[in-house]
């Protein structure tokens, strides 16, 4: 059993996106939910996949700055695995008898709701970024996500000089929040 | 004001690039002025969106990494757990409804069903260019030789003198040396060489070939091939999807060269069912590319096009690579292991490009 210190350095190892942090989380928590999963109609593969999304939701939360853990990480992780695959399953229609629980858990509707408005808005995101086209979503992802410097892009991209990239890169900005926000808005 | 320059001002506000009395000026304007105020609180949501979703796709890749790294350790079953996970499945499915047998009885004939109806090779023959470059050029191959000596001169190692007449594309299905390239590239083949992004050449042979599928799987013989790990890419068991993109890289020249396309129809030629149609543009010596999805999964193997129509692909599915593995078991008794970690997923193509193509080979021959 982890200490509580143990934990919040997993979780701080966590937000920053450290592998061996990752990795640590998956030895110990992944054969649990595995196992949950199996029992209840599903396959190792679904395992994998309601793993890595409350993970995902795991990370989010490690990252806000009010994040505070009132519970166990094993159990925070199996109630969310727990909703996420119940929600799958309802989804799908699948035969589904009462799910069997095999561990306490904690309440997490508030995590789950928050989580979906994430992936909603990230698809928004997403989509306006494919729809401005190139070379406006590469020179947008060099500058705002891989955080490169305007004299680096400007060569990279073949613009004269900094001030001129800058320029096409607000150009392409305005055009993005414009589709971003004309769906964001609905 | 010009809304670069206010855009500019909010994103250095944001960054703390500001000093004392840009700022406070700043603030002094957003507090006056209540467009500038809306602008900016916009703005920085926005951006903060746009890195909130940066993070999150580095993680997914990083847990993706990790996850590989388990599979490959076993400590995750990959896609191989697969079968026993079925049974699992079923057993817990019907354990409470019906009896054990019938489900145990549906199993197995689901083992037996997944034989798939091949068609004839008769008709591929007339209309179908099959992809194979013949015609490598005087010039092209006094380079060649050229190339090959300086490397030869580099690395030390004697390669005999090898004059090649046709090349294709093949590509990796085990590290331990195992390459999959198209039974029309190898069947009329006295020598077959492969040769790496590098420009290493290894002698191999066809320990494969089914002139009914068009696969052929060639086993790296040269003592100077070194095992290699890390295959980025896995092959799915399920058929792939009308419209998905798609992705291959080929030999059509020297060089390696990329090309996309798209699913077009999920059977080949005549609805031959064991062949995807793609459309993508491809050349002679693309044969034996491999047909990647956006998910790095490899979906089929480069075949033939259609002679007289653009654009007219057909692809091998992947799925015909495992009956062929189950052949290779049972008459030779290799046991070739596909890769189980997929690394692509999540990253950018240019980043996709880069892990793949140390994977796929050049097929040449004589």
């Amino acid at each position: 059993m982890k200490t509580i210190d143990q934990e919040k350095d997993l979780l701080i190892g966590l937000a920053a996106n450290d592998t061996q942090a990752i990795e640590t989380i998956y030895r110990e928590n992944f054969t649990a939910i595995k196992a949950f999963i199996i029992k209840n109609n599903g396959y190792p593969d679904d395992a994998r996949d309601v793993f890595q999304e409350a993970m995902i939701i795991l990370f989010d939360k490690a990252k806000s700055s009010s994040f505070n853990l009132t519970c166990q990480l094993q159990t925070y992780l199996y109630s969310i695995c727990r909703r996420l695959w119940l929600k799958k399953l309802q989804k799908e229609n699948r035969f589904n008898p009462s799910v069997e629980t095999i561990q306490e858990i904690v309440t997490v509707e508030d995590d789950m709701e928050i989580h979906q408005k994430k992936n909603h808005d990230f698809l928004l995101m997403e989509t306006a970024l494919q729809k401005i086209g190139e070379p406006c979503k590469s020179l947008l992802e060099a500058f705002y996500i891989e955080k490169k410097s305007m004299p680096e892009i400007a060569e990279s991209f073949g613009y004269t000089n900094a001030d001129n990239a800058k320029t096409q890169k607000y150009k392409c900005l305005v055009r993005l929040k414009k589709i971003f926000f004309a769906q964001y808005k609905n | 004001m010009d809304e670069n320059l206010l855009l500019d001002a909010i994103e250095r506000y944001r960054n703390g690039q500001m000093d004392d009395e840009e700022k406070l000026f700043f603030e002094e304007l957003r507090k006056n002025n209540a467009e500038i105020d809306q602008l900016a609180a916009e703005h920085t949501f926005f951006l903060s969106e746009l890195e909130k979703m940066a993070g999150q796709k580095a993680f997914t890749h990083n847990l993706n990494e990790v996850e590989s790294k388990l599979i490959n350790e076993g400590f995750i079953s990959g896609a191989n757990g697969k079968r026993k996970a079925r049974v699992i499945y079923l057993w817990n499915r019907y354990r409470r409804t019906i009896t054990v047998a019938a489900a145990i009885a549906g199993v197995i004939s689901f083992g037996t069903a997944t034989t798939i109806s091949q068609y004839s090779e008769s008709k591929k023959v007339n209309v179908i260019t099959p992809l194979v470059d013949n015609k490598l050029n005087q010039f092209e191959h006094k380079l060649n030789q050229i190339e090959h000596k300086l490397n030869d001169a580099t690395v030390a190692a004697t390669k005999p003198k090898f004059e090649a007449n046709f090349r294709a594309t093949g590509f990796l299905l085990d590290g331990s040396g195992y390459i999959i390239t198209n039974a029309h590239v190898v069947q009329n083949a006295k020598n077959l060489i492969v040769e790496n992004k590098k420009g290493d050449q290894f002698y191999a042979n066809p320990i494969y070939s089914n002139t009914v599928t068009d696969l052929a799987i060639l086993k790296i013989t040269d003592t100077s091939f070194k095992k290699v790990s890390g295959l980025p890419y896995t092959f799915p068991k399920t058929s792939a999807e009308l419209a998905e993109p798609i992705f291959t890289l080929g030999y059509p020249r020297e060089e390696v060269v990329y090309g996309e396309g798209y699913l077009s129809a999920k059977s080949g030629y005549y609805g031959d069912t064991t062949s995807y149609q793609i459309s993508i543009s491809v050349n002679p010596g693309n044969s034996g590319g491999p047909v990647i999805d956006k998910n790095g999964e490899v979906i089929g193997i480069i075949s033939s096009k259609e002679t007289n129509a653009d654009g007219v692909v057909f692809a091998i599915k992947s799925k015909n690579i495992y009956n062929a593995l189950k052949e290779i078991k049972k008459d030779k008794d290799i046991s070739i292991k596909l890769p189980t970690a997929n690394t692509l997923k999540d990253l950018d193509r240019v980043k996709q490009i880069k892990k793949l193509e140390d994977f796929v080979f050049k097929v040449k021959g004589n």
